[in-house]
């Protein structure tokens, strides 16, 4: 569904991607691992138009999307829930979610899926008049993505969804975007420095450093891998 | 006392027009992170389209041009010089930011200040060359009248025009901001541009948006202060527009409530000052206030301290 192919990224002068080739085949959860600066949130980045690629191609449903406006590419169904949650805290949790449809003009379906996503976090609903700001983080991320899968995406791209976030939450949010996998059919890249979890929800993995992919296998397979064990799972 | 309520009076009317001036600056400041110092040479564009389509408004609605007494007809017309005067100028902003700032969006902010400023001499100049640089009378669209019954109060019609339709266009605004589809991107995007794009929103939509709302209420303004003083120049939108910067810094630049508050104090200041101390002071208030407000209180009455986003 999502190609990268031969990815060059920039920043200012150095390059924080080097040839960069990751697929991720329709209805999967891909993970990409690695340490601080690989370039993981620079490929998701990448991908949503935030950054421009040098070279190389990104494709989405056999589409060129490499050159395309932020907007044009979340109108095809390609969303990310970015680092840091990037929710607006000035605004309502309902206005967040609404916003989340912004490119939708099927205004009815909307207490659809607003049920759907209180459904898996009901938090959200207690809330939804609170202005996002007081929300806790896990709350933000719960809206995070409440609000992305506002925009009905077809592949979701979550950059460290654990990050800063309380263990007991990390958990329910994994678990949740598991369901969203299995239940919307929502295909998921999923960026994550927690690669004990990221391995165990996943089915396929990539190993970043530098800018580059050093390892790619099954994540079964990469969680039995002694550089894997080594490097990213403590031992 | 009646003095002091006649200060106040005039002051509010003063300070209407800073607030509608100085709530283009927040709100582009908003989006954009930068001082439009373009904006009030846009004031000034309204007023002279208002004095360019009253003539045009009146072979559509000819009894408005009778403003000898009051009548549905002179209203419509008033009503409707303003309502142009606000579009041509919407249109106008739009093209400032599409024409000239769009093209520097990546480049450091300095370098868009400084050409908004060459952007303000520019309109000054070309302003000249078009109306002509002496001032020209702009044609009563109102009956210019007391209100009657108010004793040693004077109240002018027109005054009280300014009040209530400020009074409009603010709820207006805050209808648009608060309630509306656009207005709560202009929100996202003024918090989280980045955010903002991941959400599908095309962020040039709404800057466009934003320009040219704030390009119609200082057109209103403009018209606003000429059915009061009708003498209008190409140059006559430097001073209101350097004070209804001051009213936005004093308010807490980007904040739209700030602004409104930061223009009706300014102006009731400076009715005050001109009134009590010396009409010397007129234009010096403006900027007392601005220093004073930079070394007290930087963000503004309203404003927050930016925290650092993660």
């Amino acid at each position: 569904m999502l190609h990268i192919r031969d990815l060059y990224v920039n920043y200012g002068g150095i390059a924080a991607l080097h040839g960069l080739n990751i697929d991720v085949p329709q209805g999967s959860i891909i993970t990409l691992i690695g340490a601080n600066g690989a370039g993981k949130s620079t490929t998701l980045r990448a991908a949503s138009a935030l950054v421009r690629a040098r070279s190389g191609s990104i494709e989405f449903d056999g589409e060129e999307i490499s050159q395309m406006a932020p907007h044009r590419i979340v109108e095809r169904g390609l969303c990310q829930v970015p680092e840091g949650r990037m929710i607006f805290p000035n605004l309502t949790v309902m206005e967040n979610l609404l916003l989340g449809a912004y490119r939708r003009n099927d205004r009815h379906a909307f207490p659809k899926e607003l049920e759907y996503i209180f459904g898996i976090f009901p938090r959200l609903q207690e809330r939804q008049k609170q202005s996002a700001g007081t929300l806790s983080g896990g709350e933000q991320q719960m809206l995070a993505i409440g609000r992305a899968l506002m925009s009905k995406p077809r592949c979701l791209m979550l950059d460290e969804p654990s990050l800063g976030i309380a263990p007991i939450l990390v958990k329910t949010i994994f678990e949740k975007i598991v369901e969203v996998n299995r239940q919307l059919g929502i295909t998921i890249l999923l960026v994550e420095q927690n690669a004990n979890l990221a391995l165990e929800i996943s089915n396929y993995g990539y190993v970043l450093e530098t800018g580059r992919v050093i390892l790619a296998d099954e994540s079964a397979k990469l969680r039995e891998n002694s550089q894997v064990k080594e490097c990213y799972l403590g031992g | 006392m009646t003095e002091f309520l006649q200060q106040l009076i005039n002051g509010l009317s003063l300070g209407s027009i800073y607030a509608l001036i100085a709530l283009g600056y927040t709100m582009v400041y908003g989006v954009l992170k930068f001082i439009n110092f373009a904006h009030g040479d846009v004031y000034m564009v309204g007023a002279f389209a208002g004095y360019y389509l009253a003539p045009w408004v009146w072979k559509v609605i000819p009894a408005g041009q009778d403003t000898t007494r009051f009548s549905w007809s002179s209203s419509a017309g008033a009503f409707a010089v303003l309502l142009l005067s606000m579009a041509v100028c919407a249109v106008l902003g739009i093209l400032i930011e599409k024409l000239v700032y769009r093209p520097l969006r990546k480049r450091p902010r300095l370098t868009v200040l400084i050409t908004a400023i060459g952007v303000s001499i520019f309109l000054e100049n070309f302003g000249q060359y078009l109306f002509g640089a002496d001032p020209k009378s702009f044609p009563e669209i109102l009956p210019d009248r007391a209100i009657e019954g108010l004793g040693d109060l004077t109240v002018m019609v027109n005054q009280s025009v300014v009040l209530v339709v400020t009074l409009i266009l603010l709820v207006a605004l805050h209808f648009i901001v608060m309630r509306t589809k656009m207005g709560t991107a202009m929100r996202a995007l003024a918090y989280n541009p980045a955010a903002a794009s991941l959400m599908g929103i095309n962020n040039d939509v709404i800057i466009s948006f934003t320009f040219g709302l704030g390009s119609a209420l200082a057109a209103a303004a403009g018209i606003l202060n000429a059915i009061n003083y009708p003498s209008i120049d190409p140059l006559m939108g430097i001073l209101p527009g350097i004070k209804a910067f001051v009213a936005a810094v004093l308010g807490g630049i980007g904040n739209l409530q700030g602004a409104v508050l930061g223009g009706i104090l300014l102006g009731v200041l400076e009715t005050l000052v001109v009134g009590y101390v010396s009409p010397m002071y007129r234009d010096a208030i403006a900027f007392a206030v601005l220093i004073a407000i930079l070394l007290f209180k930087p963000n503004g009455l309203l404003g927050r301290v930016e925290s650092e986003k993660v």
